[in-house]
């Protein structure tokens, strides 16, 4: 049998795992067009801030490819992938037949039109190539001001890291609160304080229209006529599944690859996995893309199973993030801005902390939870949800400090515990 | 509120260099005598609180706590002691009557302590447990006045005994007075070793009803938890006229004590207090005594030997030979250093007599009387080693009932606090987070051991006096010889003076 | 595998486990050098609440979802021991493992480093210091095959 994963991320590594539970024997071949061994890639903020070193990026040990028998053709692109005699072609004409394809591609960044966006010193930071380019542009320009477009978690990290190196940070974003995507407004308004006292500058509810400069960006011009001067600009407005490798194929494609609960997609023995993926989002029932890494790395591995035989199904998908900034943690999960009366929400705040927690339920089930400043132990909610477990009974327990295990009635803690 | 007179009778002292501040002191004193402070960040005392239970010294990972008795001196004084003084703040402050737990700990002559064994030299050789065998077992009941046999050779008309591997069974203490897992400690052990626990007046839990037949189920004067099935549940059955604690008064136990499962068991509504008269009110005489024994017999088909436990008092020899005449199996005697719950310090410390001398006069009234075979004797309060068994024996008990040492081998420090229900060995106490705090299968072994240690030291001083058998020992009082007594004392014990 | 079960109805809410499992995660294992010298992170969880009180600490699951979620590899399960346990140079506390662990088992290091703390089964010795040191019982480390509800 013969497997070829396209990506070397978490959903790539996933499955070689995945795979390899089950088939010891078969040629697995890892494709990206990324030259390193597998990263962390959310530690690349980390890396721009000279926190962790490339070394210690490492997602596996080196030893992890020759371990697995994996064929790691790392540094390269797949140009097509032909459906009908099963093989990939690669941009150096070599053609890799398979068995079993996983397309693990995971994101692309997203870039709106915007005037004079291929100037030098703008980047993305998607990847570690991003974060190296940032820094090397830092160097040689000597840059002092950087103008990041997006108050999402890329950007926001990309922020944290800039100002750990020492540069004046402005960040532009559309909307009327930064990490729209995972906290609500309350939640966000606290992060934006603390990022403020941190020196990040915001101007919200605004957006770049163009980069001003020659060759290299000197300022750019907002959709408010504001104009900021800097030497360094960072797009992070969004990511979008990378499906341009499935082009010229029968693969459906809405947002990302379409897929079923085994990972497979609509034609026969192609997989997807990974941010590139649309699969089956639990909590609003209905296909999505969640571009997270635990996400990727368990669809991946349940891809592998499959593609090596297994009959695996992964239906636990929801978005869930662990992020800090300037160590203001928080963890949310879920639903947490529901939009109709039909949820129950509780909330507890202690503004002079900067704690906040939410909790969002439905149908006395929690489907949603935001914990700002006081993660602990924030795993059980996230295993409530994963069980969709009735709450009814405790929910005047599940914001409280000491909210534990005591709290569930005694058989399904006992049994829980016993496991 | 005015000032309390009262000053702590204990002072905690804490090692600072050695406290970590883990507070499991804290935790685990249901006193609250430590706490930690939050703005001093370390550990302090409260020292009025301690009750010297020795919880904390026990825990404390550094053995960063010492406890001591709180240093502070009364003008000498010889009539009025610190203690008397003390005890008058205190009823000064309440207006209540002094109570206390477990034995009378006055200064008090005791016999035990006075009296010496024999052992044998050059005739008679001494005999080595270790490697001959050594009989301890113990059959406990009425014994017919004259043995015969049936064809196959069993004794005719024999009533119902009680056998037992060790001479030792676990005095009455109930479902109340003690947790369940102090309970379950007891029975099972009693179940491992071939011996009896009672059930004291608490009724049976049904978690206890694996061990019925290692069962004394107790008939008190309350009646509480008597019904047909418990009666039969249990091996033996016994009638509470008295304890040695408290002759004369009934018990107690406070309605909080009585929680769901106390309530089941014995039967009364959840939260009201339990009170056992201090008489039975249809015993006023050696016939109406007679008349309960046989009431039970006929409820338990005469399957079951009855005892009768009294309190070791003054005429206590005629009233054993009235039990024996009454027609019970066992006569139980429970000496002045009994334990207790909880009782009266007055009557505890002030009435009755030391079951040394109450078991040398029974045993002697019944031998007079020709009723020795009649009954079993077996005596109880205090007995705190395996000499002290040895003595009783020779003394002319059959077995013995030990409590407050079993209860000690369960982590009981003495503290004297049972009434208080905060006992934070989880023994005394129906506070379920002090409860669990013995785990019975720790309890178990820790007691087991105790009698397993004990019935070797036993063996071992039986053999020293070359006998096989503890039998051979039962009512030889030339085995024993009194040391500091009287000639009254002598007299009264039946034994000669050491050098006679 | 061999794994750490609390018996609540012997556990007496003496945190006795936690003082032993730092101090047998200390450079000094001294207890009292562990405390005073050096900052070190008990492993386990005691929840607490009227008269029920049990140690919890990691399950080392099969499915190990933190193991799944942990962004930087350093998260890893056994595959011989079974034992789930942390690379401490590796992890860089992004708390992914809090997120997802759903008995709350993974800490945060109390002294702010950005590291977590989670039971290792005191990996290199026999029997794990909480269960060696608890003083009811209330913790026992033991192979169950078959799932038991106690």
């Amino acid at each position: 049998m013969d497997y070829v994963i396209i990506g070397n991320s978490a959903a790539g590594i996933g499955a070689v795992e995945g795979i390899r539970r089950v088939d010891r024997e078969g040629k697995i071949t890892i494709i990206s067009d990324e030259e390193y061994s597998a990263y962390s890639r959310p530690l690349i903020s980390y890396y721009l801030a000279d926190k962790v070193t490339q070394e210690e990026m490492k997602y596996r040990p080196d030893e992890f490819y020759n371990q697995n028998n994996v064929d790691a053709k790392l540094g390269i692109k797949v140009t097509e992938v032909n459906e009908d005699d099963k093989k990939v072609l690669l941009e150096d004409d070599e053609e890799v037949t398979y068995d079993k394809l996983l397309v693990a591609t995971g994101g692309a960044p997203f870039i709106p039109e915007m005037k004079g966006v291929n100037k030098e010193n703008i980047s993305n930071f998607i990847k570690l190539d991003d974060a190296k380019a940032i820094a090397s542009d830092i160097k040689e320009s000597e840059a002092e001001e950087v103008v990041i477009l997006g108050a999402g978690l890329i950007g926001l990290k990309a922020a944290e890291a800039l100002i750990k190196k020492g540069l004046k940070v402005t960040v532009v974003e559309l909307a009327d609160r930064v990490l729209s995507a995972i906290l609500d407004k309350e939640a966000a308004d606290l992060v934006q304080e603390h990022l403020e006292e941190a020196g990040i500058n915001f101007i919200l509810e605004d957006t770049i229209i163009e980069f001003l400069g020659d060759e290299k960006v000197t300022g750019v011009k907002l959709k408010s006529g504001q104009e900021l001067d800097c030497d360094l600009a960072v797009v992070a407005v969004g990511v979008k599944p990378n499906v341009s490798i499935v082009k010229g194929t029968n693969v459906e494609v809405n947002r990302g690859l379409v897929v079923n609960d085994k990972l497979e997609t609509n034609i026969d023995d192609i997989y997807a996995a990974g941010d590139v993926s649309e699969g089956y989002d639990m909590l609003h029932e209905m296909a999505g893309v969640i571009p997270i890494w635990p996400n990727a790395y368990n669809q991946g591995l349940v891809a592998g199973q499959n593609m090596a035989g297994s009959n695996e199904s992964y239906r636990e998908g929801f978005a869930r993030n662990a992020i800090g900034f300037f160590d203001l943690s928080m963890i949310t999960a879920g639903i947490i801005n529901p939009a109709t009366d039909e949820y129950e929400v509780l909330i507890d705040k202690v503004e002079e902390d900067k704690v906040y927690k939410k909790i969002v339920l439905k149908d006395g089930k929690i489907v949603g939870f935001i914990y700002l400043n006081d993660v602990d132990r924030a795993g059980i909610l996230t295993g409530l949800i994963k069980e969709q477990k009735g709450v009814e009974d405790i929910k005047n327990q599940l914001l409280a400090d000491d909210f534990g295990y005591i709290d569930f009635d005694k058989e399904w803690r006992t049994q829980k515990l016993a496991e | 509120m005015s000032l309390n007179y009262n000053n702590p009778e204990f002072v905690i002292e804490r090692d600072q260099d050695k406290c970590i501040e883990c507070r499991v002191c804290a935790r685990q004193c249901a006193n609250e005598a430590h706490f930690y402070d939050e703005d001093l960040e370390r550990m302090r005392e409260e020292d009025i609180n301690c009750v010297n239970c020795h919880r904390c010294v026990t825990l404390c990972p550094t053995n960063a706590l010492v406890i001591k008795e709180y240093p502070l001196e009364y003008k000498k004084n010889s009539n009025w002691t610190g203690g008397m003084i003390s005890n008058i703040q205190k009823q000064a402050n309440t207006g209540g009557i002094l109570l206390t737990g477990m034995g009378n700990p006055t200064d008090k002559k005791i016999y035990w302590d006075h009296i010496l064994l024999n052992a044998s030299q050059v005739t008679n050789p001494s005999i080595d447990p270790l490697r001959e065998p050594m009989e301890l077992k113990t059959i406990l009941g009425r014994k017919p006045d004259k043995v015969e046999f049936d064809e196959e050779g069993k004794v005719k008309d024999l009533p119902p005994q009680l056998e037992l591997e060790t001479p030792i069974m676990f005095g009455a203490m109930s479902f109340g007075s003690i947790s369940i897992n102090a309970c379950k400690s007891l029975a099972q052990a009693a179940n491992e070793m071939g011996m009896m626990y009672n059930t004291g007046e608490g009724g049976l839990h049904e978690d206890l009803y694996p061990y019925k037949d290692r069962t004394i189920v107790q008939v008190a004067s309350g009646r509480f938890g008597v019904h047909q099935e418990y009666l039969n549940a249990g091996a033996a059955i016994e009638i509470k006229i008295g304890q040695g604690a408290k002759p004369g008064i009934g018990g107690h136990l406070p309605g909080e004590k009585v929680g769901e499962e106390v309530s089941k068991t014995r039967m009364i509504p959840k939260g009201t207090d339990a009170i056992s008269p201090a008489p039975h009110h249809d015993i006023y005489s050696i016939e109406d005594l007679r008349q309960l024994i046989y009431a039970l017999k006929e409820a338990t088909n005469y399957e079951k030997p009855v005892s009768v436990k009294i309190a070791a008092v003054h005429n206590v020899a005629a009233i054993a030979s009235g039990i024996a005449s009454a027609g019970a199996d066992i006569i139980a005697i429970d000496g002045y250093r009994g334990g207790t719950g909880a009782a009266p310090t007055m009557i505890r410390d002030n009435v009755g007599i030391p079951i040394e001398l109450a078991l040398a006069a029974v045993d002697s009234r019944l031998r007079e009387q020709s009723l020795r075979n009649k009954v079993s004797l077996v005596v109880s309060g205090s007995i705190r080693n395996s000499a002290d068994i040895v003595k009783a024996v020779a003394l002319g008990a059959d077995a013995v009932y030990v409590a407050s040492a079993a209860l000690i081998a369960l982590g009981c420090h003495m503290c004297q606090k049972c009434y208080t229900g905060k006992c934070n060995w989880g023994i005394a106490t129906q506070n379920p987070e002090l409860v669990k705090r013995l785990n019975p299968e720790i309890g178990v072994e820790r007691v087991k051991n105790l009698i397993e240690g004990w019935s070797h030291e036993i063996k071992e001083i039986l053999g020293g006096m070359g006998i096989n058998a503890l039998e051979s020992l039962r009512g030889n009082r030339l085995m024993l010889r009194g040391i500091d007594l009287t000639e009254k004392e002598l007299e009264i014990l039946g034994i000669k003076h050491a050098g006679e | 595998m061999k794994k750490v079960y609390a018996r609540e109805e012997y556990c007496l809410g003496c945190k006795l486990c936690e003082v032993y499992c730092v101090t047998n995660h200390s450079q000094s294992k001294d207890i009292i050098k562990a405390y005073k010298l050096e900052e070190v992170t008990s492993r386990i969880i005691v929840e607490t609440k009227g008269a029920v009180s049990f140690a919890l600490q990691c399950r080392h699951c099969e499915g190990s979802p933190c193991v799944k979620a942990c962004i930087t590899g350093a998260m890893q399960k056994d595959e011989e021991t079974g034992i789930v346990d942390y690379d401490e140079d590796k992890c860089v506390g992004c708390w992914t493992c809090i997120m997802a662990c759903p008995f709350g088992a993974v800490k945060r290091d109390e002294f702010g480093n950005k590291v977590i703390s989670k039971c290792d089964l005191c990996a290199e010795e026999g029997e794990p210091a909480c269960v060696e040191n608890c003083p009811n019982a209330a913790l026992i480390f033991e192979d169950r095959e078959v799932e038991e509800v106690c």
